[in-house]
C-alpha cells in the first residue's frame, strides 16, 4: 500500500515536471483572432509619450486606452541581444509611419519590456534613441500574461467598436523590412 | 487520506514547476538554452567582507592573452560579474544587458570582468550569439574554479554563484552580491554603487 502510494505522488511529480510551464500557468500565447489580454500598465512619465497614446494624467492605463486604431505591441527586453539589433528598425517603423499623415494618428507602437525595471527601460531608450512610448514590465506579468514569448514578439492589434483589442498579426523576431512590415499589418487590419 | 498525504508533495512540486524563468527568452538563444530549473538561491558563503583588499587572480580571456586584476590596481574601479554557466536562462540574459551600459561604467571609471568557470571554447560560442562584448570574458576552467573559490562562490556542484564583486581603485572591496542563483541582479543598484566610488 506504501509503495502504491510513493507510486501515486511520484507519477503526480513526473507529469507536473514534464508539463510545460504555459499549460500549467494556462496561459498561451494569443494568435491572430484572439482578443489581446487587456494588460494594465504604469503610465509613462513623459508627457509626450502620454499625449503620443492619448492618455489622460492617471496612475495606470490599459491598452484599450490608447486612442488608436491599430497598435503595434512590442514585447522586448534591454537584456536581449535580438531586441538591441532590431530597435533600430522599429525606430525606421515609427518614423515611416509618422511621416504618413493619413495613418500618423491611426497606428501606434509601444514597447513592453519584459522583466526590466524602469530604470532598465529608460536605458534601452537612451541606448537607442527610442521614440515611441516604451513601459517596464519588472515582474513580467505581461509576459506572462502573453505565454512567455520569446522577444522580440509583435503583436498587431485592431481595436474593436466595444474597445477590445482584436489580434491581427503577430510574429516573433524581426520586422526585416519596415515598409514591407507596415504594408502587410495594414492589409491583415484592412486599414490601407 | 491520500490526498491529504500527499497534498504538500503535490503542492511543493507544483510550486517548483510553476516557477517562472522567463529569462533569457531572447530570440537569439532560441533552441539553445539548456534550463536547469529552479535552484537553491545560493549554496556558498564567501569569507570576504567590504573593505578586505580583493584577492589577485591571472585568468584566460576569450579574445586571449591573461586578465589580472592587479592591472587595474591605481588605474581603474573594476566590476567582477561571475554568472555560473554558459548557454543556461538568466546568465544568457545578463551580460547582454551590460553590453549596452558600457558609457555607465565609463563615467564611473569602472572595467568590468565577466567569469565563469566555463571553458574557453564554450565562452567563445556563447557570447558570440550576444554580439561583439566590450568587456573581457574569463575562464575560470582550470584548475576548476579557483578563483570563484578564492572569491568564496564556488557552489558545490561547480559551477559559481551569480556574484558581483565592485573593487575600487585602490583594490578594496566596496560591494558584494551573491546573488540569488535564478533571478538577475539589479542594473540599477551596481550602477548606484559605482556612483559610490572615486572616479
Amino acid at each position: 500500500m506504501k509503495n502504491t502510494k510513493a507510486l501515486y505522488i511520484f507519477a503526480v511529480l513526473v507529469c507536473l515536471a514534464l508539463f510545460p510551464q504555459a499549460v500549467l500557468s494556462g496561459v498561451s500565447t494569443p494568435a491572430r483572432g484572439d482578443h489581446f489580454p487587456d494588460i494594465v500598465l504604469s503610465v509613462p512619465e513623459s508627457p509626450a509619450d502620454n499625449a503620443y497614446l492619448g492618455l489622460n494624467e492617471k496612475n495606470t492605463f490599459s491598452l484599450s486606452d490608447i486612442k488608436t486604431d491599430i497598435l503595434i505591441v512590442e514585447v522586448f527586453s534591454m537584456y536581449c541581444p535580438y531586441c538591441q539589433r532590431e530597435a533600430p528598425l522599429i525606430n525606421d517603423l515609427f518614423e515611416i509611419i509618422n511621416k504618413r499623415s493619413d495613418i500618423r494618428d491611426k497606428v501606434k507602437i509601444i514597447g513592453i519590456g519584459a522583466g526590466n525595471s524602469p530604470f532598465e527601460v529608460n536605458v534601452f531608450r537612451k541606448q537607442y534613441n527610442i521614440p515611441f512610448p516604451l513601459v517596464p514590465d519588472q515582474s513580467f506579468a505581461v509576459h506572462k500574461a502573453v505565454g512567455e514569448v520569446r522577444t522580440p514578439y509583435f503583436f498587431v492589434l485592431k481595436k474593436k467598436s466595444d474597445g477590445s483589442n482584436l489580434i491581427t498579426y503577430s510574429q516573433v523576431g524581426s520586422i526585416r523590412d519596415p515598409n514591407q512590415f507596415l504594408a502587410l499589418i495594414l492589409n491583415e487590419a484592412v486599414l490601407k | 487520506m491520500l490526498c491529504a498525504r500527499s497534498a504538500p508533495a503535490v503542492l511543493f512540486a507544483v510550486m517548483l514547476f510553476t516557477a517562472s524563468v522567463c529569462h533569457g527568452a531572447s530570440e537569439q538563444f532560441k533552441g539553445k538554452i539548456y534550463n536547469p530549473g529552479k535552484l537553491r538561491a545560493v549554496e556558498s558563503g564567501s569569507k570576504l567582507k567590504i573593505g578586505m583588499t580583493a584577492p589577485d587572480f591571472t585568468l584566460p580571456a576569450v579574445s586571449g592573452g591573461t586578465v589580472s586584476l592587479r592591472e587595474f590596481r591605481g588605474k581603474n574601479n573594476v566590476v567582477l560579474s561571475f554568472v555560473p554557466a554558459a548557454w543556461t536562462p538568466v546568465c544568457s540574459d545578463q551580460w547582454p544587458g551590460y553590453n549596452i551600459v558600457r558609457g555607465l561604467f565609463a563615467e564611473h571609471n569602472a572595467v568590468l570582468l565577466g567569469i565563469t568557470v566555463d571553458n574557453i571554447p564554450t565562452l567563445y560560442a556563447w557570447t558570440r550569439e550576444m554580439g561583439d562584448l566590450w568587456f573581457p570574458v574569463l575562464s575560470d576552467f582550470w584548475p576548476h574554479g579557483a578563483v570563484a573559490k578564492k572569491y568564496g562562490v564556488l557552489r558545490s556542484g561547480g559551477v559559481a554563484e551569480r556574484a558581483l564583486f565592485v573593487i575600487d581603485k585602490k583594490g578594496k572591496i566596496r560591494y558584494i552580491d551573491v546573488h540569488d542563483i535564478n533571478s538577475r541582479p539589479s542594473l540599477e543598484v551596481l550602477i548606484k554603487e559605482l556612483e559610490k566610488l572615486d572616479k
